[in-house]
């Protein structure tokens, strides 16, 4: 995946993107100091983000972070004591959340509407036309493979079903942006790889897509960019890469001159384990290990080098627990 | 997708509007539950209808009465028409009219023997009335037979006789209300209080529904909230509306066709009146009730704030049921007739028994009319703030509080 600097615009999305998409530089999806407070609980502080065109963005934190709120204020089912979402530069509008394909968290569909109704009176509510609401309907029932069950009622389905038709119900106006609330939750192996396909195809098309996942795997495989949340504020933002760069990495050693007596003394390093031969050191971001390798040449053999890459859930767990001193402040 | 840039910017201001009610016209009108409660309901007016109809033509059936002389034939419808009977007869001989009495080809036989006794000969029951009516004549023969041996001119003793009749005169008149007045006074009033009752509910069901559900918050995140709850009033409303119309049409057609309505004009009018205030009376109590429903989140809670509101509509309807037949303009009825929250269960009942005077009309409408915008405010702001709140019932002052 690409880095978070760079800017997906161009060859893939073809030219016929006209109208809102006119100006793609500024197509950028952008969350700027939002605060919002529940009476004493403070859900948001100073909640800054971005997403560009074409882009998918990870949004990771604990249960009660403030990723559902921010989500609910871009979508304007819920107003920030201050602060503000813009698309195109321009304060988000009714205008542009028609726009927006957005899956609540709270899934919520009629229960007792079949779902090819549903979906074609959601995308003519967006503004699609009768036909072309038809159309997209039984488009995205057969990609996501539920068009057999177009009319039964959404009672009727399997939970796993109705979180396909809740996906299409996002994806049926054929949207600009797209907000997902945990999309994964509850699907299937077969089911993500549909939903992640589709997402991938979308921000093929320049679609920025913001999706909150407690599948962190997931969203490092996915993501462009990621962003980690913690008590109402972002507290990391950007690429994997950039994400792990700011971070300690750890360097396993299996050498039988024990490294314990003279790695401590290179600077940012510090040992973390050691069973026989094996030793686990952990190195500050910017330490370079060549500098570990070529001294622990000078003591004896080294059998073993390895620099283990964070994953993104090791990346999270520092990020959350490097502030277990700051006052909790949402539950 | 192929076409990812549609037409999305020519949505107007009323088209979600449109919508919205569409969808729930259509989800409705195609319910089974709703189809089957409306031609329950029709089937309910043309019975009532015909069971009227019958129990009418029974007053002033047609008998067909043969008889053995045929000078008896104008004497006995007159005494007929007297205790309210039409009679035909026909002279046939004694034979014959009982053959046919037994094949009920006539009603009865009347007979006179040589020694002027009547005999009336009926087929297996006895016909009471047009047995009194037998009576008379009788007594009329015998009294005929002692003038005319006394030499006296029956005919123009039995023309006095007729003529003497006491004239009545009540000292404190009481106007009598016709029979179709009353009872399509009640009909309109039992129609538009059914049609509340259920098409209120229908909406305040309908907003907790989107709430239990929680499309509400998807639905929201596309259009605005007085779109949504414009849409879902305006409808339910039309449902209402063709319902409300389909029962006045088969009420008026059936009553014109039976004759249970002599007075056909006036019945459209009413029917007309019905209409006017099934929808003044729909609007205001469907913004309440739409209110209300945004309080809750669960269909269980709903009860709770929309029996308040029920109260309203059954009180219009117990004054009216109880009051307004006998009195239309008692005072109570008078005055809540004016009311807006009771004038469109109350109105269409007085207009019907034809005794409102313009004034009171148009001041009912006019109120009405005026308290519309009023509670549209009110609970358009109700909803706007109850609507994504979801968990506990949220209390009316907060939703009114609330930004």
């Amino acid at each position: 995946m690409a880095g978070g600097g760079t800017l997906r615009q161009g060859p893939r999305r073809g030219g016929n993107h006209k109208g809102m998409r006119h100006n793609m530089a500024d197509s950028r999806l952008e969350i700027d100091a939002l605060f919002k407070r529940y009476g004493d609980v403070v859900a948001l502080r100073d909640m800054s983000f971005d997403v560009r065109a074409g882009e998918l963005f990870g949004f990771v934190g604990s249960n009660g972070a403030g990723k559902t709120t921010t989500m609910r204020i871009a979508l304007g089912v819920l107003s920030a004591d201050s602060g503000e979402c813009r698309w195109d530069g321009k304060p988000i509008d009714l205008d542009t959340r028609r726009h927006i394909g957005y899956m609540p968290e709270e899934r919520g569909l009629y229960p007792k509407m079949k779902v090819g109704e549903q979906l074609v009176y959601l995308a003519r509510l967006h503004g699609l036309g009768a036909r072309a609401a038809h159309a997209a309907t039984q488009e995205w029932l057969e990609r996501l493979g539920v068009a057999a069950r177009r009319d039964d009622d959404v009672l009727a389905l399997s939970l796993g079903n109705q979180q396909r038709v809740q996906l299409a119900a996002a994806l049926v106006h054929n949207p600009d942006i797209l907000v997902l609330d945990e999309p994964f939750s509850g699907l299937d192996p077969v089911a993500v790889d549909v939903m992640s396909a589709v997402l991938r195809e979308k921000c093929a098309q320049g679609v920025p897509a913001v999706f909150s996942s407690h599948q962190l795997d997931l969203v490092e495989r996915l993501c462009d960019r990621v962003g980690i949340v913690r008590s109402g504020h972002m507290e990391a933002c950007g690429s994997i890469d950039e994400l792990r760069s700011t971070a300690a990495d750890h360097l396993i050693l299996i050498t039988p001159a024990d490294p314990s007596i003279w790695a401590s003394e290179l600077p940012g390093v510090t040992v973390v384990e050691r069973a026989g031969e094996r030793t686990t050191l952990r190195l500050d971001a910017g330490t370079d290990d060549q500098l570990v390798l070529r001294a622990a040449l000078a003591r004896g053999p080294v059998r073993e080098f390895t620099r283990q890459r964070q994953s993104l859930t090791e990346l999270f767990r520092n990020v959350v627990t490097d502030h277990t001193a700051a006052p909790e402040v949402a539950a | 997708m192929n076409m990812p840039n549609m037409p999305l910017d020519s949505t107007g201001t009323w088209r979600p509007v449109g919508l919205v009610a569409m969808r729930e016209i259509t989800t409705r009108v195609s319910s089974k539950a709703f189809r089957i409660l409306t031609a329950i309901t029709a089937v309910i007016i043309l019975a009532v209808i015909i069971v009227l109809h019958i129990i009418s033509s029974g007053g002033p059936s047609v008998d067909d009465v043969g008889v053995t002389d045929a000078a008896l034939g104008q004497p006995l419808a007159a005494s007929a028409s007297a205790v309210g009977l039409t009679v035909h007869t026909q002279p046939v001989s004694e034979a014959d009219g009982k053959a046919q009495v037994q094949d009920g080809k006539l009603d009865a036989l009347v007979a006179l023997d040589d020694k002027g006794k009547l005999t009336i000969y009926f087929q297996k029951k006895v016909d009471s009335q047009l047995q009194s009516a037998t009576n008379v004549l009788a007594r009329q023969v015998a009294l005929d037979e002692q003038i005319t041996n006394l030499h006296g001119n029956p005919a123009a003793v039995d023309k006095a006789v007729a003529s003497a009749t006491p004239s009545v005169v009540t000292l404190i008149p009481q106007p009598q209300y016709n029979a179709q007045g009353i009872g399509i006074g009640i009909a309109a009033g039992a129609l538009i209080y059914m049609t509340l009752l259920t098409l209120g509910q229908m909406v305040a069901q309908g907003v907790v529904e989107e709430k239990s559900s929680r499309v509400v918050e998807l639905l929201l995140s596309t259009v605005r909230p007085w779109q949504l709850m414009a849409g879902k009033v305006l409808g339910i409303g039309a449902v209402g509306l063709i319902q409300v119309l389909i029962y006045g049409i088969i009420g008026l057609v059936a009553g014109a066709v039976t004759g249970v309505l002599p007075d056909i004009s006036a019945a459209g009018s009413a029917v007309v009146g019905l209409i006017v205030w099934y929808i003044l009376g729909f609007l205001l109590y469907s913004l309440a009730f739409a209110g209300a429903g945004a309080l809750v989140s669960r269909q269980e809670d709903a009860a709770g704030v929309v029996t308040p509101i029920l109260l309203f509509v059954i009180a219009a309807w117990v004054v009216g049921i109880v009051l307004v037949p006998t009195d239309p303009n008692n005072t109570i009825a008078l005055v809540m007739s004016l009311i807006p929250m009771f004038a469109p269960t109350l109105m269409p009942m007085r207009i019907a028994m034809g005794v409102v005077p313009f004034w009171q009309y148009g001041l009912a409408v006019v109120l009405t009319i005026a308290l519309i915008p009023a509670l549209l405010w009110l609970s358009g702001r109700i909803y706007r703030n109850g609507v994504l709140r979801t968990g506990a019932r949220v209390k009316l002052s907060e939703a009114l509080k609330a930004a």
